[in-house]
């Protein structure tokens, strides 16, 4: 029994090894003093200060930030709603929403992005490329909003909202003061994850971007493309602290407290 | 797929719920039916408008033809699908459809002892093991796939070590190669099979193989008859989770595979970004997401198989 533990644990460690290391060398050569970038010829921080000097990477970072704030506010409030709405009320044509919801998760993102990019050219083709990725990325946050937000007032005890409207409070007084507090963990986790979401966005905004409207992803990936600089390391790290904290803040809010069951066992234990 | 695991796991809360409902009136039904409407309608109607909708679209371009700059629906038919068919674009549908099994069997063989380990012998920092594994996952796709770059060059880190410690003379040259293509997925894809694998393992009642043991069933024999069947509803899932996004993937196979290396979501993307058939590129998306909702819906029935007898 514990050899097998050693062999198990042995292998665990080296699968820690294979996801970390590729981060680790990243963000080494992001300070390595070469311009060629895979061969380590000393330490320098030269690279931050001349990616702050590059407008067009400024520039992506802006819309990058524009984007994820408008999508991160419209799909926590969509997405939410869903959510709440599939918790606590059966209706006709909720299995169908829960169907509607998992589906952009299950579509590869290489379809949304085509299917975005013909509707908007054929139907909508007045929108810039600004609100075309926008509305894009609205649409594939609000499900992962709704699916922890839901797991959030599905776990919620609707006796203590009852409680509220016997001891005289209004439908919204109740809400309000009851429901909102409790679920306002999962709204906070849910937002961030689609901030994660937003601001990591590839594939969906390359096939919606257009001159003047270039978010971040989308200048690295040509960037790699077409001669790589060691700023792209040092963005790079930039970009995987930003997703770190977050990851970190979503975590001390409960965003993942919907995912193992053993975990939500405890958490959702009546008190 | 989590929010239906966990509203399963938990039946106290809602317990209380239909003595209430049973004495609810027509107006409080009138009333939820409208609240239910004030939620979920925005919703609902946003991804029919922005998610449902362009998918019919991809279907009506994809019987079209083109003059070079313009969709025409003139003379609508199959010509495409007929056209995808060709001998040209099957060796880039079975790049695919290999990249993408070969990924989620070594996601699943790797994953689930890793699994198997944190839900057994993780104690109290399951959670945090957990969130350690999926950290990678929330950190730019694109960035890893470009840090595999750095490492798996021919004059890269990987090479440079391993020629510094006196293993190899010449570089060993993977990147642009098929390993590096699947290694990239694997490394992509992996923390999507652990979590539903994780979550399987973990729930299964450790009394059942312990009662296995008991009626002498070996070590080996107990896992392959008790723990492997119980969780075989995670590694469907697990399975699910990585063939979709490694059969979308281009941004790896265009990274890590270099120009030789064809998939069917690489043609699409070229197609869509500097060409001008994208009647013909809808035809092909559109058989993409065909096979990925065929492969979907056959790990769901043996799912269901699996479950209900």
């Amino acid at each position: 029994m514990s050899g097998r533990n050693r062999w198990l644990s042995a292998l665990a460690v080296a699968t820690y090894v294979f996801l970390f290391a590729p981060i680790v060398v990243l963000i080494l050569f992001s300070f390595n003093d070469s311009r060629r970038t895979f061969v380590w010829r000393g330490f320098t921080l030269d690279w931050y200060p001349r990616l702050f000097a590059n407008a067009d990477l400024l520039d992506a970072l802006w819309t990058t930030l524009i984007v994820a704030a408008i999508a991160v506010v419209a799909s926590t409030i969509l997405g939410s709603l869903l959510g709440l709405g599939l918790a606590r009320l059966r209706f006709r044509g909720s299995g169908a929403t829960e169907t509607l919801i998992l589906l952009p998760m299950v579509t590869p993102e290489i379809i949304m992005g085509i299917s975005l990019l013909i509707f908007f050219t054929q139907l909508l083709s007045a929108v810039p490329a600004l609100g075309r990725i926008s509305l894009a990325h609205i649409t594939f946050c609000i499900s992962y909003v709704a699916v922890v937000v839901r797991a959030r007032a599905v776990n919620m005890d609707p006796r203590l909202e009852e409680a509220a409207r016997d001891l005289g409070a209004s439908a919204l007084g109740a809400f309000r003061y009851v429901t909102l507090p409790l679920i306002l963990p999962a709204i906070l986790a849910g937002a961030m994850l689609a901030f994660a979401l937003s601001f990591d966005d590839l594939v969906v905004t390359a096939f919606n971007a257009g001159p003047g409207a270039t978010t971040l992803p989308v200048a690295i990936y040509s960037a790699i493309k077409f001669g790589v600089t060691p700023q792209i390391n040092a963005i790079s790290t930039i970009i995987v602290a930003v997703v770190a904290i977050a990851l970190v803040i979503a975590w001390r809010l409960g965003a993942f407290r919907g995912a193992p069951p053993a975990v939500v066992a405890e958490d959702a234990a009546p008190a | 797929m989590t929010a239906g695991a966990s509203s399963a796991a938990a039946p106290s809360p809602g317990a209380a719920a239909p003595s209430l409902r049973a004495r609810s009136s027509v107006r409080t039904r009138v009333r939820e039916r409208a609240s239910a409407a004030v939620l979920v309608l925005p919703g609902v109607a946003w991804l029919a408008v922005f998610f449902l909708v362009p998918l019919v679209i991809i279907f009506v371009v994809s019987l079209g033809t083109s003059d070079g700059r313009h969709v025409l629906l003139t003379n609508p038919g199959l010509q495409n699908y007929a056209e995808a068919a060709r001998s040209e674009y099957l060796p880039a549908f079975a790049n695919s459809v290999r990249y993408a099994l070969i990924t989620t069997i070594l996601s699943i063989g790797l994953g689930y002892p890793i699994a198997y380990w944190i839900s057994r012998y993780g104690g109290r920092r399951k959670v945090l093991l957990l969130i350690l594994m999926m950290l990678p996952f929330w950190t730019s796709y694109l960035v890893r796939t470009y840090a595999w770059m750095i490492i798996l060059r021919d004059n890269g880190v990987l090479n440079g070590a391993l020629r510094s410690v006196g293993l190899i003379d010449e570089p060993l040259i993977i990147l642009n190669t098929d390993i590096s293509v699947i290694l990239g997925m694997t490394y992509g894809f992996l923390p999507f099979a652990i979590l539903p694998l994780f979550v399987s393992i973990d729930r299964l009642d450790d009394h059942l193989v312990q009662a296995a043991r008991d009626l002498y069933a070996s070590g080996r024999g107990a896992f392959l008859h008790v723990t492997l069947p119980l969780t075989m509803p995670g590694i469907i899932a697990a399975s699910i989770l990585t063939f979709i996004p490694a059969m979308g993937d281009y941004v790896t196979p265009d990274l890590l595979g270099g120009a030789q290396t064809t998939t069917i979501a690489k043609i699409v993307q070229v197609i869509f970004t500097s060409g001008h058939d994208w009647p013909g590129g809808s035809a092909l998306a559109f058989i993409l997401m065909l096979i990925t909702l065929g492969g979907t819906f056959l790990a769901l029935r043996s799912l269901r198989r699996e479950t209900f007898g």
